[in-house]
């Protein structure tokens, strides 16, 4: 199992913040996840599609494409932080 | 060194007061207070909600304090972030650096805040007379922390 939290405007667009999954097979870096993400639906297709500019943490830590992920990660996927 | 992300209101004399109470080497502090603003993008701002990654935020913001430190010198520092619902002229983010002299202290200050505006994960939602809007990551920020990148070399 993996946990998927999502936030802000790409929360409210999928409907969902927080979720629990298997690790899909083949889903072993945080890109392939994301292009799995994105086969779940017009929404999902929309939000996680390649151009979107998304951020995401692997373990609360900022990852990329190529970051790994393995059972029992939890994964982020969010738009680009505007705090402060 | 500290860090919270906190719905309340914080005080930034009681705050400064504390940092530099029975600490003789404290010979310069520099603070930053971020605030709400009415307008935003040409429309009023009635509110504005505030969102974050619990957990993630806290330990981000306490690798920006430690870059900083490695930086500069810092003796002591604060950042305060609040999240939830605000209003205009509510305060929304403190930074408070202590060091010994005032060059480390102001440089310090501006460089966490704009690392925070760019890796802390925060989003704000304003909700203007026409709807709720998620506020677009804005390309100064980017490149106002991308200015420190250059400097990286330069150390002290």
């Amino acid at each position: 199992m993996i946990t998927l939290l999502y936030f802000a405007r790409l929360r409210e667009a999928l409907g969902t913040g927080r979720e629990q999954i298997d690790l899909p097979a083949g889903a072993s870096t945080l890109g392939t996840l994301r292009a799995q993400l994105s086969q779940r639906g017009e929404a999902w297709a929309r939000e996680m599609a390649a151009g979107r500019n998304l951020r995401a943490a692997v373990n609360q830590e900022i990852a990329g494409p190529d970051t790994p992920v393995k059972d029992g990660d939890e994964v982020a996927f969010f738009p680009p932080v505007t705090g402060g | 060194m500290d860090v919270r992300v906190q719905e309340q209101d914080f005080d930034i004399s009681a705050e400064i007061a504390a940092m530099r109470s029975g600490n003789p080497k404290i010979g310069a502090i520099a603070s930053f207070v971020g605030v709400v603003r009415d307008i935003n993008e040409g429309d009023s701002v009635a509110t504005m909600s505030l969102e974050h990654y619990p957990g993630m935020t806290e330990k981000s913001i306490a690798a920006i304090i430690t870059e900083a430190r490695g930086r500069w010198e810092v003796l002591d520092a604060l950042v305060i972030h609040r999240v939830g619902t605000l209003k205009p002229t509510d305060q929304i983010v403190l930074v408070i650096v202590a060091s010994t002299h005032r060059g480390d202290a102001f440089a310090a200050c501006e460089f966490i805040m704009d690392y925070l505006k760019t890796r802390a994960p925060f989003w704000k939602k304003e909700i203007t007379p026409q709807g709720g809007r998620w506020v677009d990551a804005r390309v100064t920020d980017d490149r106002a922390a991308q200015r420190w990148e250059r400097d990286d070399k330069q150390g002290k």
